[in-house]
């Protein structure tokens, strides 16, 4: 398929689940911010979990079929999505064809980040192993830079038994939980022990807010000063993805998928996997509160994570594999029912043919 | 300030382990960490996505799915950690990064002439003499942070950071010295520019430099530096490399 951008949204990215193998050369890692969105987003529409996809944040494109046929899905955050003017499911892959025009808009109330995954992936090179766009270097996706308008979206070719996934619809109880109000879980370290107990327990129990520097790279959080023992700096050493790095000036930063991979401030923990995608799908204003959980129960809920997937997959295969038995003639002859969706509300509509 | 009795092993979240050495910068800590990186290469352990050194720890990334136990996979790194000695020499490389100093390429000699009141050929001479240590790197794609300089060539950082400083330029700040892999702001004193491409993200490799290397310095004049650029546009450039100590020279 070919898509043709019309207006590109607000900062719409080729992620996929980023570049990793090169962060002792100084790489960022890049890739998808909620990973787990991406890889349902991909299943649904026949692809390998790890391929590349659109990701759409706050507010995103419109595109438009301009060749070919193929399935779409949009997971991740609750956000308008219509196709030619009809509003369409999330997490559920349609099928698409030319001249269709899929619009993705303004959002709802929970996330910030979508992933619109299209069947055989986007076809852009890959650069040290990923398709995944590092805006700072100008590396990977579409030039190394986001989407803008009059871009054309290539796709590659499609997997074996892609069009049986059609309309194949992620369970409810598989789809990432990534409510605003829930705690974020930590690990404590690398260097928990820079810190005060008072400020360890400062770190654990205030409420703090993400402040308006919240990017790809990192969200800088405000509120209570976490207490250092004696300094801020250290000799400059890696920085894992979803670390909570604390500065001399008391408050956290939590470092995100395009964070650079070395720096010399403290870092008091770091996220649970899946909590780094929960907090990426907040936006600037919304409050964030830490928990501390155990290394094996930060382990235990990444594996979980893992293991939905692997489900997912099951399911999928399962669905390909079902018996499609031929239309059955409605028993009445001459009577239709629609459930008809006006202005947000449904209508149960029946017409029955009188002669 | 110094090396640790026993390799600390720090928790780093669910897929990250920070192995540790020692609370300061120098190359016996950090010959730990590269040959810390080697072990943990050749034992294969299962389930490492990558590592990362830097100046006094490794950091070590995995897959908590396929690495089944963190415990006795901690353990495994840690009895590693333990065996390293700290030998600078051993398996170390030395690549030779040609500069063409002053002039254009490098607007802030005058500068550096002034603060140190040496002249510029003398400012060459100097900073070409040594062979630098690659502690790591970071900050940006390809950069990194080299040890070694005479430290009669240290001057202070521009007080107006430049927006755009070209890839390739070579720089001073404070008692530091190195190269920028890609165009970004910055403040440096820049004093030449490199032909070379640290960072080519479509190069085979992609970078040039990696940690526990040795980057030597060459003066050369801009007629070389134009035609060394040209071989390394149309990728047939093969930058000097040699064992630190087996060197014919």
């Amino acid at each position: 398929m070919i898509f043709e951008v019309s207006t590109p949204g607000l900062l719409t990215t080729v992620q996929d689940l980023g570049r990793w193998g090169y962060q002792g050369k100084g790489m960022p890692v890049a890739g998808a911010m909620d990973p787990q969105a991406l890889k349902i987003g991909n299943i649904l529409v026949g692809n390998d979990p790890q391929e590349a996809a659109l990701e759409i944040t706050v507010m995103g494109p419109t595109l438009t079929v301009a060749e070919g046929e193929g399935l779409i899905a949009l997971t991740g955050a609750e956000i308008e999505f219509t196709i030619n003017e009809i509003e369409a499911p999330l997490w559920q892959s349609i099928k698409v064809t030319a001249g269709d025009v899929i619009s993705v808009t303004s959002p709802k109330e929970k996330g910030c980040r979508s992933y619109l995954c299209i069947s055989g992936g986007i076809d852009v090179p890959l650069i040290m192993g990923s398709k995944s766009t590092y805006l700072r270097a100008n590396v990977g996706g579409l030039e190394g830079r986001a989407l803008k308008a009059g871009d054309e979206i290539s796709t590659g070719p499609l997997k074996p038994l892609t069009w049986l996934a059609a309309d194949f619809i992620c369970p409810e109880y598989l789809r990432p939980e990534r409510g605003p109000d829930l705690p974020l879980r930590v690990v404590l370290g690398p260097q928990d022990d820079a810190f005060t107990e008072k400020g360890i327990k400062t770190f654990l129990e205030s409420e703090y807010k993400i402040t308006n520097e919240a990017d790809r790279m990192g969200y800088r959080l405000e509120g209570e000063t976490i207490e250092h023992k004696s300094g801020a700096d250290i000799i400059s050493d890696a920085i894992p993805l979803g670390a909570v790095q604390v500065p001399g000036h008391g408050r956290p930063i939590c470092m995100l998928a395009d964070r650079q991979t070395t720096g010399g401030y403290t870092k008091i923990a770091v996220l649970c996997t899946p909590d780094i995608a929960t907090l990426a799908q907040r936006i600037p204003g919304q409050s964030v509160s830490f928990k501390a959980i155990s290394l094996e129960e930060s382990i235990a809920a990444t594996r979980a994570e893992r293991e939905q997937i692997k489900e997912l997959l099951k399911l999928r295969a399962s669905y390909r594999s079902r018996r499609v038995f031929p239309k059955k003639e409605p028993k009445d002859k001459g009577i239709y029912h629609w459930m008809l969706k006006i202005d947000g509300k449904t209508y149960d509509v029946t017409v029955e043919e009188l002669e | 300030m110094a090396e640790y009795l026993e390799p600390k092993i720090l928790y780093a979240g669910d897929s990250a382990v920070i192995v540790e050495f020692g609370d300061s910068i120098d190359m016996k800590t950090n010959a730990k960490v590269q040959q810390l990186r080697r072990y943990i290469e050749c034992a294969q352990l299962g389930g490492i996505v990558e590592m990362v050194p830097t100046y006094r720890s490794l950091a070590v990334y995995f897959d908590p799915v396929e690495v089944e136990d963190v415990g006795p996979f901690f353990e495994r790194l840690k009895i590693l950690a333990q065996k390293t000695k700290g030998e600078i020499s051993e398996g170390g490389l030395t690549i030779v990064i040609p500069v063409c100093y002053g002039g254009e390429f490098g607007p802030d000699m005058g500068n550096v002439v002034s603060h140190t009141g040496l002249t510029e050929e003398e400012i060459i001479r100097r900073h070409t003499a040594p062979d630098y240590y690659c502690y790591m790197l970071g900050f940006t794609p390809g950069f990194s942070y080299l040890g070694g300089m005479d430290e009669t060539l240290a001057t202070p950082r521009l007080k107006e950071p430049r927006k755009v400083i070209p890839a390739g330029s070579v720089g001073i700040a404070g008692k530091q010295t190195g190269i920028y892999p890609i165009e970004s702001p910055g403040g440096w004193q820049l004093i030449g520019r490199t032909p070379l491409r640290l960072f080519d993200p479509e190069g085979e490799p992609p970078f040039l430099i990696d940690a526990g290397m040795w980057v030597r310095f060459q003066s050369i004049a801009k007629e070389e530096y134009d035609e060394i650029a040209a071989k390394v546009a149309a990728r047939e450039y093969k930058p000097e490399i040699f064992p630190k100590s087996g060197e014919a020279e």
